[in-house]
């Protein structure tokens, strides 16, 4: 909720206006890195956020012993995933938004998150969970893929028809991931369970550098191409005598989506709203400008996540919550607050 | 800066059949024929939404089905029917995405683009709505921030689709009055033939997907083509200015 509180001050002057938006990511950033440190600290063993510091950031004072192995191998690798995640999700969230021109647009609508869930339990129950990941990735490229076959039709790639196909396939997916649970032996019937509702548990340096690298190098080519999204919102006819290329900008912007969620969601599993809600409140405080909504997304979708993972570790003890329950719980009324603002404005 | 418009025997099955149409350097070309003639349908190949399956399309020597689209976009701006858009988008943001056609990779804009953007919203009388959703304008008010986002493009060719349409008098008045104070070339498909002839340097009329006439207003506005072309029997008198009074009888 920090973004709205940066956003209120934005001015209705031009200058000063981009000038409070610059503003925004780097007072983003700034929450985000000393929500990173305080993340760390948080757990079932409190760690002051001074020891956090000194041991990440390894100074000579640094306390050692299993609290700096706690902060360093469990904690901070699973915080800092836990921002890529959020960044990747709310990035594609953003950018599908504004490429399917649906406001409910989310990598489940695109098959994606399905698609890696049905991978990740396909893995499970062949006894090679070390193959989680890629399983998970394939699987998500997969159904895209079909997703992308089914919808393109002509050549061209239309918008309804991709939606209707993405949650098709989505759904086919889930009855197949659900037929899979239920049929598994009760040993591996929670782990699979869990898996489909996202979480961040024991996660590992080695986790990191595959999402981390994917989701950095879409979240700058996202932002490369935010003012050409930025163009779709005038429908195919006008963005076309803007010297857009709508098919080739809407078929690339959609693949590097999937590859995104694909590369995040086959690490923590399915993480459901996330894509949804954060770039929705972004643009409900800094408006519709791609170019802003899509590094703040992607800010405030790490920063959320963070959060979002304390609460995940921190409220059920010594039980974790799945992350998806958490954010369910907190889409749901997000979407309600959504509504009604959308209605106050309609009769206003 | 104007540059000249050259169709070649164009053909899109089944709607445009062999076309050949020019219009000179700042020349007010109109468009006009009954509904489904193939007016919206050639502006279209001219400004690459619908590709022909023949024939050739140049601006100033550019053949814009070859040519990069962004290249077509910084000499040929549109204004068509219908455009949509969010609540999120500020009549500015929509009139800025004029400049898109020039953006450099990270899509900010300088001082003087934002001066020609404030220039263009005053000239379209759209700059006391800078900050209103473009969602909740009216129809009208929708035309002329489009029309002002045109201009934005710094276009030499301008392309429009029916821009009276939702105008009230006042405002299709002066809507054709500033576009022939604009200086650039024009191709634009109108419905009022009255207006249309008062407007453009040169009317084009088109029936069925061909052009069947060609020439300045009082010449091609005719009782003969309103009977051939319309199929309404009307009495078409001329004014003081030399330009076409259409009558038409209702009674029977």
């Amino acid at each position: 909720m920090t973004v709205r509180v940066a956003a209120r001050r934005v001015s209705t002057d031009r200058p000063g206006r981009r000038v409070t938006l610059a503003g925004s990511v780097v007072l983003l950033g700034v929450l985000l890195g000393v929500s990173l440190v305080a993340a760390v600290g948080l757990g079932p063993v409190d760690i002051p956020f001074l020891d956090v510091w000194r041991i990440v950031f390894a100074t000579q004072d640094a306390p050692s012993g299993p609290m700096a192995v706690i902060v360093r191998d469990i904690r901070l690798p699973r915080v800092l995933l836990g921002a890529i995640v959020g960044a990747g999700l709310a990035v594609t969230g953003a950018v599908l938004q504004g490429v399917l021109r649906n406001p409910l647009a989310d990598p489940y609508l695109i098959g994606a998150s399905s698609g890696a869930s049905l991978g990740a339990v396909l893995a499970l129950m062949s006894g090679l969970s070390w193959l989680l990941p890629v399983a998970a990735f394939t699987g998500a490229m997969v159904t895209f893929t079909v997703v992308l076959l089914l919808a393109r039709g002509g050549g061209q790639l239309g918008v309804t028809s991709l939606i209707l196909s993405g949650v098709a396939v989505a759904a086919l997916a889930e009855a197949a991931t659900n037929f899979i649970v239920l049929n598994s032996p009760d040993s591996q019937l929670r782990s699979a369970l869990f898996w489909t509702l996202g979480g961040l548990s024991g996660t590992q340096w080695s986790d990191l550098p595959v999402p981390a690298i994917v989701v950095g190098i879409f979240v700058v080519w996202f932002r490369l191409r935010s003012a050409e999204l930025n163009a779709l919102v005038l429908g195919e006819e006008g963005a076309t005598s803007l010297g857009v290329e709508v098919n080739r900008l809407r078929v690339r912007l959609v693949v590097g989506s999937a590859i995104t969620v694909g590369a995040v969601v086959s690490v923590s599993g399915g993480i459901g709203f996330v894509a949804l809600m954060v770039p929705h409140a972004v643009r409900m405080v800094v408006g519709g400008d791609n170019r802003w909504v899509v590094p703040l997304s992607t800010l405030a979708g790490a920063l959320l996540m963070v959060w979002v993972d304390v609460g995940a570790r921190l409220l059920n003890q010594p039980d974790e919550i799945p992350i998806g329950v958490i954010t369910a719980l907190l889409g749901a009324p997000f979407f309600l607050v959504l509504l009604a603002r959308a209605n106050r404005r309609a009769m206003a | 800066m104007s540059l000249s418009l050259d169709v070649e025997d164009l053909s899109w099955a089944p709607v445009l059949h062999d076309i050949t149409l020019s219009a000179a350097p700042g020349e007010i070309l109109g468009l006009i024929g009954p509904n489904g003639s193939g007016k919206s349908s050639l502006l279209r190949c001219v400004y690459r939404r619908q590709r022909p399956d023949r024939g050739r399309i140049t601006v100033d020597g550019l053949d814009v089905w070859t040519a990069p689209a962004g290249e077509v976009a910084r000499r040929v701006a549109v204004v068509t029917q219908e455009s949509p858009a969010d609540l999120e988008n500020s009549v500015e943001q929509i009139v800025a995405l004029g400049r898109v056609p020039y953006l450099g990779t990270l899509g900010r804009l300088t001082r003087a683009e934002h001066d020609l953007i404030d220039d263009a919203m005053e000239r379209c009388e759209v700059r006391s709505l800078a900050r209103r959703p473009y969602a909740r304008l009216s129809g009208g008010e929708r035309q002329r921030v489009h029309l002002a986002r045109a201009l934005v493009q710094q276009p030499g060719l301008l392309l429009l689709d029916e821009p009276t349409n939702h105008l009230d008098l006042r405002h299709q008045v002066e809507l054709l009055r500033l576009i022939r104070s604009l200086g650039v070339t024009v191709v634009a498909a109108l419905h009022d033939l009255q207006l249309a002839a008062a407007a453009c340097d040169r009317l084009a009329v088109l029936s069925g997907g061909r052009l069947v006439a060609d020439g300045p207003p009082a010449k091609v506005v005719t009782a003969d083509l309103l009977t051939e072309v319309y199929g309404v029997a009307a009495e078409v008198t001329h004014g003081p200015d030399g330009l076409p009074r259409i009558n038409l009888p209702l009674a029977t």
